[in-house]
């Protein structure tokens, strides 16, 4: 491909230079004006798409009862002690201030527990601790003693040791817009703070799901606000050491605002809310676009050392990497989009946006950046030798020690593979977050001195109408609640066969024999009409019950247990109901249970996207490079950097969540870049110029070893700003990639030259070699 | 409206710029000719218990349909008798008896209403066989797990609100036609669930056709319309519809009344705690 058609268009644009640059200036502000309409997205559910079957499993769990966010405030006085008169009066204090909260439908405290007991035949219902009680120390020890010995209380709301005590506070968002979470967390911040200031001794966490949710816009926020300013100073740095051109730096900074810009702009005309992982998209399109620029600038500033023209460079620069460019976005662009098949949908945005990113590079790049060159001055010094003494030599290094390379690097692939199978896959959503994200340290203080924050849930369904109140149900159920409690990790069993034994007891006087469940039905059925009768608002008992009462809700709350052993406890626990409540079979959900999942749905959801793009990606290459055999020999060293990097992975963390699902499909689309440029240079040798197998790896790492090394440089250091990001996805998504890149790099350099050889070599008959001009022309 | 012209015209020949503000302040607030919006509100609400003075007793049987989000729905049936108490300082008797679901059947509830302190309240559980005095303050948590709290069913007394006439308007679609006070009423009495209601109260017979209910934090949280009324002894309205809609979770309970009878004749010994054993 001699690219006659491409000569004409580079010197199109130098002449219509001006027009060109005002063009992309005005397209990029048009489409980036739509950033005006970016927004956040401020619940965890976008994590999970329609389809999910534990989403749907968990939503029509909240249609049967109600649909609960919350709001835990957890105190911990500094003096170690819940139960003085200052501590109950700031709880019922905080208790109170906390029905003020926006979208609040129920407050929960060891204040305003439903405490009732009996004198003869007089019920009394009340607050454990009643608004104008004389709180002597006898009246404390009976509400301690009380607090420390009820199941719906003990290790939820009052810590066991009686150090730390909770306020839950339940909301039901509307789910109209994306500004309720932030509208009720601010509020519960402002109470906090008057809260502090009253009592400077209590410390004061806040934690559950709406901060849950609040903190994915926070952690969103702080990766947009502290990774592209590193991402911009990076490019700057790499590209002033690495082009010694501050034209061609500005140049470069430029195309890559642009197409970050325009991306974001597009993004928000979309109206795609950001989330924790698409919000490194614009980090992301910075740092690929950085290389479309590089590839051109190394060119075109060689061609000026070496005595060219500034035009003469610009033309020989587009000649030389226009289609090289092209199929290395449409190849990044395709792995990117590749992640629509990824069952959580922040992934699909990530990778529409990144590949709309990737799009506007390329064609920034070919069109304002020569345009721009052409109009700014750009100086060279001279040089008459090449500057690629390393590459030379690493190319003669290669070519010399071709064998041993072949069977080290497979050895080396193979030594990392095994560790593949270590990785654990966790997603214990909390750990998402870094530790600059107050949510995290506040919910780490929760589960350290509280309760868990984790939760499961069941609804177990009675045999009809009103079924909840059979004796042999309830015992059954009571059965379940007993063994859920024995399980490893559950802290807490919320049921209401807890109420209902409390209630028979009530109603005998206070006799503690009389604590167990109600023998008939009618009297558990007329228990409940009374207690229903005598709670206050928001306290009632529709959370745990169905409207026609035959089923009930079981709430456990669990320690910090890993998403696997969450997964074993689900198993376990809809294994005992169906052998001992068969009626009742049911399937356990709730937040955590849906991200137990989330991982190993997406890794298989990705596994159809990453086959997919796998092959496209591959037959791009073989189309462009009209090679069947190169272009299939390219799928190894496109494939195993991967591996390479999840074997890394393996083998020093061993730990990974929702992350490696995109992983592979990502970094291929980028990889790819590497053996594409090595590939289209070694072609480009043999058949214009007829050299030898030899002298063509000679002339691609004579071309494209430098800017491969600069680029594959920029993007590790890119992939690895994202180690810096508030949300532990992002972080092992950009190591991962980053060690991925630096894989392909390795790759491409000491196993695809011995493999071209080897494949190569009976070629050389057929290509009578012809004389070959200097290396590294 | 007369006086406001006077006040007018005798201006209009000084300070046009003084009377506007004088007119304006006038449309604010009515105090300086005559009765205050607070006066305006309490006056309706007496109006409306005066004209549904000396009802006597009454009885009804009442169906009681829940309703979730998903559609799901489940019944109750009770019935209501109540006892008028004409002392203004007292409120009326109620005793409410449960037929269906069957497993809380014969079960009895009798409250005797209180206007600030919490009501006195019997429960007879005919499983146990006893009759349970409850003593407790709440009277805001949802009456049998409908919508309906026990203080929007029962226990309705002037004086358990302060009142506020808002304006004059139509009374929409419940009670088309109609012309209707809006007035809002603040709970007088601890543990409220609410921070205050709207009720709309037709002119014609001031009657209740809607109302609004604000939860603690001043967010709308319920309504109630009142509909398919009907009069009894020539002078005494009673809906047969009541329908609260829950606004904040999607749940509905539908209350539907029958066989309203006025002047049946119960007296004081029908409310006595001790016979609630013999009810059936």
């Amino acid at each position: 491909m001699s690219g006659g058609w491409i000569v004409s268009y580079a010197e199109l644009i130098i002449r219509l230079r001006w027009l060109v640059i005002l063009g992309s200036v005005a397209l990029a502000v048009a489409l980036g004006s739509g950033g005006q309409f970016l927004g956040f997205s401020t619940d965890y559910r976008v994590f999970f798409g329609k389809e999910n079957p534990q989403l749907k499993a968990f939503e029509s769990m909240q249609q049967i009862y109600t649909k609960d966010d919350n709001i835990l405030f957890v105190l911990q006085p500094r003096d170690g002690e819940v139960f003085t008169p200052e501590m109950l009066g700031a709880i019922r204090e905080l208790t109170e201030a906390s029905w003020q909260l926006p979208f609040s439908r129920r407050v929960d405290s060891i204040t305003n527990f439903q405490h009732s007991y009996a004198q003869g035949d007089d019920l009394t219902v009340e607050d454990l601790v009643p608004a104008r009680a004389g709180l002597t120390t006898e009246k404390i020890a009976a509400i301690r003693a009380t607090a420390l010995g009820e199941p719906l209380l003990i290790n939820r709301l009052i810590a066991p040791d009686a150090r730390t005590t909770g306020v839950n506070v339940t909301l039901t968002l509307p789910g109209e817009s994306e500004s309720e979470v932030p509208v009720a967390m601010a509020a519960a911040r402002e109470i906090v703070e008057a809260f502090r200031e009253r009592h400077p001794d209590i410390t004061v966490a806040v934690t559950g799901l709406v901060a849950l949710n609040n903190a994915f816009s926070e952690a969103s926020f702080a990766d947009l606000a502290t990774l592209i300013p590193i991402m911009y100073g990076i490019i700057i740095a790499g590209l002033l050491i690495f082009l010694r051109s501050i034209a061609g730096t500005i140049a470069t900074l430029l195309v890559v605002g642009l197409s970050a810009g325009t991306a974001m702009g597009l993004t928000g005309w979309l109206g795609i809310n950001l989330t924790p992982p698409s919000s490194t998209a614009p980090t992301i399109i910075l740092t690929l676009a950085v290389a479309d620029s590089i590839h051109l600038l190394v060119t075109l500033l060689h061609a000026m050392r070496q005595g060219a023209s500034k035009r003469e460079a610009i033309i020989e620069s587009l000649r030389v990497n226009f289609n090289p460019i092209f199929l290395t976005s449409l190849t990044t662009a395709i792995g990117f989009l590749s992640l629509n098949f990824s069952d959580a949908p922040p992934f699909r945005d990530l990778g529409n946006i990144t590949a709309m990113g990737v799009i506007a590079a390329w064609i920034y790049s070919v069109s304002f950046l020569p345009a721009f060159l052409a109009v700014v001055p750009l100086r060279v010094k001279r040089q008459t030798t090449g500057s690629n003494d390393l590459m030379q030599r690493l190319a003669e290094f290669v070519l010399r020690r071709r064998q041993p390379l072949l069977y080290g690097m497979t050895a080396l692939v193979i030594a990392l593979a095994v560790w593949i199978p270590r990785i654990e896959l966790n997603d214990q959503f909390v750990n998402y977050f870094d530790p600059s994200i107050q949510f995290r340290t506040d919910t780490d203080f929760a589960m350290e001195n509280l309760s868990g924050i984790y939760q499961i849930e069941f609804s177990l369904p009675a045999a009809a109408e009103g079924g909840i109140s059979e004796p042999e149900y309830l015992t059954k159920v009571d059965a379940f609640s007993d063994w859920l409690r024995e399980q490893p990790g559950v802290v807490h069993v919320q049921t209401i066969t807890d109420i209902f034994r409390r209630l028979n007891k009530n109603m005998h006087g206070d006799d503690p024999d009389w604590y167990r469940l109600p023998d008939e039905r009618n009297l558990a059925a007329q228990y409940l009409l009374l207690f229903e009768m005598s709670l206050p608002y928001g306290l009632d008992l529709n959370n745990q019950i169905n409207v026609d009462k035959s089923s009930l809700r079981f709430l456990a709350t669990l320690e910090n247990m890993t998403t696997r052993e969450a997964r074993v406890l689900k198993q376990n626990s809809e294994a005992w109901i169906a052998a001992n409540i068969p009626a009742s079979v049911t399937e356990a959900t709730s937040p955590f249970v849906m991200f137990a999942y989330i991982s190993e749905r997406n890794i298989i959801s990705m596994l159809t996207g990453t086959g997919l793009a796998l092959v496209l990606i591959s037959l791009s290459l073989i189309i462009a490079l009209r090679s069947l055999r190169v272009g299939l020999l390219s799928i190894i060293p496109n494939v195993i950097p991967a591996v390479m990097a999840f074997g890394i992975w393996g083998l020093l963390v061993g730990e990974i969540g929702l992350a490696s699902s995109v992983v592979a499909a990502t970094s291929l689309g980028i990889i790819v870049d590497d053996s594409v440029h090595f590939l289209s240079k070694y072609l480009r040798a043999r058949r214009e110029r007829g050299a030898s197998p030899e002298d063509a790896v000679r002339y691609a790492f004579a071309t494209v070893g430098r800017a491969l090394s600069v680029t594959s440089a920029v993007l590790v250091a890119g992939f690895g700003t994202l180690a810096l990001s508030a949300f532990e996805l992002n972080q092992s998504l950009g190591l991962l990639t980053a060690l991925a890149i630096f894989a392909a790099l390795v790759a491409d350099f000491l196993l695809l030259p011995p493999l071209l050889l080897a494949i190569d070599k009976e070629k050389k008959h057929a290509d009578e070699p012809k004389a070959l001009p200097q290396a590294g022309e | 409206m007369r006086m406001n012209r006077k006040l007018f015209l005798k201006l209009e020949n000084n300070k046009v710029l003084l009377a506007v503000t004088l007119v304006m302040l006038a449309a604010a607030s009515t105090s300086a000719f005559g009765e205050t919006p607070e006066e305006k509100g309490l006056a309706i609400a007496e109006e409306v218990d005066r004209r549904d003075l000396g009802f006597g007793d009454s009885s009804s049987l009442l169906k009681m349909e829940l309703t979730n989000k998903q559609g799901q729905s489940s019944t109750r049936e009770l019935r209501i008798l109540t006892l008028e108490v004409p002392e203004r300082a007292e409120g009326d008797k109620s005793l409410v008896v449960f037929d269906h679901p069957r497993d809380i059947e014969g079960t009895a509830f009798l409250s005797f209403t209180k206007i600030l302190d919490p009501d006195d309240q019997w429960l007879y559980l005919p499983a146990l066989k006893r009759v349970k005095r409850i003593s407790s303050a709440n009277k805001s948590g949802p009456f049998v797990g409908s919508e309906f709290a026990y203080e929007d069913l029962l226990s309705q007394e002037v004086d358990k609100y302060d009142y506020r006439w808002l304006r004059d308007e139509a009374c929409g679609e419940a009670a088309d036609g109609l012309a209707c006070f809006v007035i809002e009423r603040f709970p007088r009495y601890e543990n409220s669930g609410y921070a205050r209601q709207v009720t709309w109260i037709d002119q014609q017979e001031y009657r209740p056709i809607r109302i609004d209910f604000y939860d603690r934090k001043d967010s709308l949280l319920k309504t109630l319309t009142l509909s398919r009324y009907n009069q009894y002894l020539g002078q005494y309205w009673r809906a047969d519809d009541q329908y609260m809609v829950n606004h904040q979770t999607g749940k509905t309970t539908r209350l539907t009344f029958d066989e309203w009878e006025l002047r049946v004749g119960v007296n004081e010994s029908d409310f006595n705690p001790n016979r609630l054993k013999r009810l059936r």
